[in-house]
């Protein structure tokens, strides 16, 4: 199949705006989520973290909890079964923390030991909490700070680049800005705590999980496990969040191993305190940047260094410094990203990893360099706009970002904006108003798809798909409508199952334009077929798509998705208090599928931003090496009232690579956010706040405003 | 001889009696998931912080995953799958799916529930934090953005659905008050 270019079907279902199509299943209650679906002779496991940061563990006493009233068996690193971690999956090589059990080895709290299975979820608990294990303590080290001894450079693509020569420019520079800026532990917390249930069925491994992607999961799974991929079937119909966490998790493989020992189904549910050392987080950063100016605001430097940590037992690098590289013409570039190992659980992927916490310390600093250069925000930035990608010398394949400045300017009334910090009052309340740029990278994997056409009259696209909350689901069934050009009413979607055949993930943004992709061109081909006319057979006639060789041969270019971010924020000097007022995010985002879900997709997105700005910080204790308030309590993020009216919107702005024009939503709407609601802060009382999240306390120790 | 730690009950959800023999540490919430697969309701934070549990007891909403099942015999619980009038969905549920009042859906079997009770509570006049006038003769107070957030603010949402929640939530608030 490779009808991949020619002009786009359309019978108006892209661009309209839909209702989920699984929306009544959500709104009933109906939806059956990973921890839902019914099993017999189910068994309950229940895990047991470590409580010391460093050691090992000297012995688990297993005997007494396995008397316990409905205790099964005690899994821990003296009885579990052998697996072997040292494969590349479609993510490259996995953090080892998945090889649970094979170790006496602790490197941090929060780390698996032992693993409960029995009759009831009451039981296991029960025996989880009584279970002894005895520890060798070591000292431990979870200490991170900016210049922290120990930090390298890592290997690898993009961890450092350097393009004419910085210090040079930034000593010819009339304005300089040179600041530090931080931005805490934070973690995902989907409302859905990772749960899966594994069982073996007449030789094949079947696993009910909440992931966002089952090919991924199962390939991960059978090279874990020795096994032949085809022996393994992994689905995850809905989703209850994800954000980056869901990907191989040590629930899924536990669920396989008891299912395995026991021979039957078992079933493995994190709490909502195991979610916090368990699924990954977003690392602390502490980030330096530098910007050297002419009068006119033109860049000359741009330089940005950011440190991040990662586990003593897997590197993953929270790339926050290469932020900039496709943002901003300069005379010289650098950006250096460097990462310490320390005793804590490995951070991954979480929303706009890299982005989010670049574009919070870039964004503002170049706020910080418009007050120097006396420019407005916006025009700093139109001016410093490249005309091929500033680092890569690549071409833009389609770069929109000037006319979101217009367009949210234009509506957020930026025009009558008195530039003054520290001069708005509203009762108690000072008053500011702030921007940053957004963006975000727009990537594109293989898929595969089928459409097949049934006898009556309908049609069923199958799809390994992953429906995290994005409407993903809801996007293909109109995708698929237009290339077939029937209604969306007669065409089903099913997604989220491996046997589907490969398909990429739900994460960098690239889920829907990637499986997109796979349906319009198993559609297309299958219209095509039926256009020949014939019967269609009881089975149905169906087609698959796969577009590997297409994507393969797309051109290297800068492509990227951008945002322009307003905020109005209200400062109470006296209490603390920061309250958010109303954001406006308008963005150049490829076609837009579902404007319905889409624009839901952009003010959660910006929601986060809102969250990180103001109120989202995981504090690990230095005594313990473990978590203070590691809930929902203590982590706090945004609640409802927390959050104002939002309004999020696009320009047209079509991909030119893409068949049906789509980059990709579901990360750009936090980037920038934050930066936009520091600056609006400085606005309002003419303090920077460069570290997050802005608490009250950090709000009250800048003192009053300066005007 | 041992005490006993499971007891028979009856619980009635929904307007139908179930008659089951639970372990005294059942939560109403494990009850309702895990022995009447009333999968509906979410365990989010199991432990009261995150409101994905919500129920109506006896007509008011409470989380269930702080109720034990035993205590819950005789009370009167309406969980999300019997908030529809069999296939038509209740205006809270139809303003939700209308308005995208949800992303992953996870916590929307909790708000909905919520809902409900934030429109019966502020009907009966009930003030929340953001009422500006709490005396009794201000009557009811007019039911805002600011009002409604106040009161959803017990819900947590991590896809960032506040916003369309708030219209939804407005919108089924409306629609109940022009059928009085």
């Amino acid at each position: 199949m490779t009808t991949t270019t020619g002009p786009a079907a359309v019978t108006g279902a892209v661009g309209s705006a839909h209702t989920r199509v699984e929306g009544v299943a959500k709104v009933t209650g109906a939806a059956r989520y990973a921890a839902e679906v019914p099993f017999a002779n189910l068994a309950h496991g229940w895990l047991v973290l470590s409580t010391v940061a460093r050691g090992r563990i000297r012995s688990v006493e297993a005997e007494p909890v396995r008397r316990m009233p409905g205790v099964l068996d005690v899994l821990y690193y003296g009885n579990a079964p052998r697996v072997d971690a040292a494969y590349e999956g479609m993510m490259g090589r996995p953090d080892p923390t998945v090889a649970v059990f094979q170790t006496d080895e602790i490197p941090c709290a929060g780390w698996p030991v032992a693993l409960i299975v029995a009759e009831t979820s009451e039981q296991a608990r029960e025996a989880a909490e009584s279970l002894v294990v005895h520890y060798d303590k070591e000292p431990h080290d979870v200490d991170f700070f900016p210049g922290r001894p120990g930090s390298y450079t890592p290997d690898g693509d993009g961890m450092r680049v350097e393009k004419g020569d910085v210090e040079a420019e930034l000593a010819a520079s009339t304005h300089v800005v040179d600041a530090e800026y931080s931005t805490p532990e934070e973690h995902h917390n989907a409302m859905e705590p990772h749960a899966a249930t594994a069982r073996w069925d007449g030789g094949r491994l079947e696993v009910i999980d909440s992931n966002q992607g089952s090919t991924w999961i199962a390939d991960e799974l059978a090279k874990l496990f020795s096994l032949d991929p085809a022996s393994v079937r992994v689905r995850s119909e809905h989703v209850g969040g994800a954000f980056g966490a869901k990907g191989l998790r040590v629930h899924q493989v536990l669920a396989v191993m008891a299912a395995t020992v026991l021979d039957r189904p078992v079933r493995v549910v994190m709490t909502r305190r195991q979610v916090f050392s368990l699924v990954g987080y977003r690392s602390p950063t502490a980030q330096r940047v530098r910007l050297g100016a002419e009068p006119d605001g033109r860049l000359r430097a741009v330089d940005h260094e950011g440190l991040n940590l990662t586990s003593t037992v897997h590197e993953f690098v929270e790339s926050s410094a290469s932020f900039g590289r496709p943002m901003y013409a300069a005379d010289a570039h650098r950006s250096v990203n460097r990462v310490v190992r320390l005793n804590v659980p490995t951070p991954t992927y979480m929303r706009a990893p890299g982005e989010a916490p670049g574009s919070f310390a870039l964004e503002s600093a170049l706020d910080e360099l418009a007050e120097k250069c006396g420019m407005d925000p916006i025009a700093l930035r139109v001016r410093n706009e490249p005309e091929v990608g500033p680092v890569s010398g690549l071409p833009f394949g389609s770069r929109n970002l000037t006319a979101c400045f217009e367009e949210g300017a234009r509506r957020f009334g930026w025009a009558e904006r008195d530039p003054r910090p520290g001069v708005r009052r509203d009762g108690r309340w000072l008053l500011g108003t702030g921007v940053a740029s957004a963006t975000f990278p727009v990537i594109v994997a293989p898929s595969t798809a089928s459409a097949t056409a049934e006898p009556d009259g309908t049609f069923t696209v199958r799809i390994t798909a992953s429906d995290i909350g994005t409407g993903a689901r809801t996007a293909l069934t109109l995708v698929a409508a237009d290339a077939l050009e029937v209604e969306p009413g007669r065409i089903r979607v099913h997604i989220a199952d491996s046997d589907f055949g490969p398909a990429t993930i739900a994460g960098g943004s690239m889920g829907t334009r990637s499986w997109g992709w796979a349906v319009r061109d198993a559609a297309i081909e299958l219209r095509e077929q039926l256009a020949l006319g014939g019967d269609i057979p009881a089975q149905g006639l169906t087609v698959r798509s796969d577009t590997g060789a297409a994507i393969g041969a797309l051109a290297q270019k800068e492509r990227h998705s951008y945002g322009a971010q307003f905020a109005e924020a209200a400062v109470d000097v006296g209490t603390g208090e920061v309250r958010v007022r109303r954001m406006l995010g308008i963005y150049a985002a490829g076609r837009i599928i579902n404007p319905l879900t889409a624009r839901s997709q952009l003010v959660g997105g910006m929601t986060w931003g809102l969250s990180m700005a103001l109120h989202e910080e995981a504090v690990r204790d230095q005594i313990t090496g473990a978590h203070v308030g590691a809930d929902l309590a203590g982590y706090h993020f945004a609640a409802n009232a927390d959050v104002p009216h939002i309004e999020a919107d696009w320009v047209d702005d079509p991909d030119p690579d893409d068949p049906i024009g789509i980059k990709g939503i579901g990360e750009i709407g936090i980037v920038g956010a934050a930066a936009a609601i520091a600056n609006a802060v400085w606005h309002a009382t003419g303090v920077r706040h460069r570290h997050l999240p802005i608490r009250p306390d950090r709000v009250i120790q800048a003192g009053s405003p300066r005007a | 001889m041992a005490p006993s730690t499971s007891s028979a009950l009856t619980l009635k959800v929904n307007g139908e009696k179930h008659t089951l023999s639970v372990d005294h540490r059942t939560t109403l919430l494990d009850a309702l998931r895990e022995r009447l697969d009333l999968t509906g309701t979410k365990k989010g934070c199991d432990q009261g912080q995150c409101g994905a549990c919500t129920v109506l007891i006896d007509g008011r909403r409470a989380v269930s995953c702080l109720q034990l099942a035993v205590a819950a015999e005789g009370r009167e619980i309406t969980t999300i799958e019997g908030v529809a009038d069999g296939d038509r969905l209740h205006p809270v549920q139809q303003a939700f799916l209308d308005l995208d009042g949800f992303q992953c859906g996870y916590c929307t079997p909790g708000q909905i529930c919520s809902a409900l009770g934030v429109i019966e509570e502020h009907a009966a006049g009930w003030p929340s934090a953001a009422t500006t006038d709490i005396r009794p003769e201000a009557g009811v107070p007019e039911l805002t953005a600011e009002e409604i957030r106040e009161r959803m603010s017990g819900n947590l949402c991590r896809c960032g659905a506040y916003v369309s929640i708030v219209q939804a939530v407005a919108r089924a608030a409306r629609a109940e008050e022009e059928t009085v």
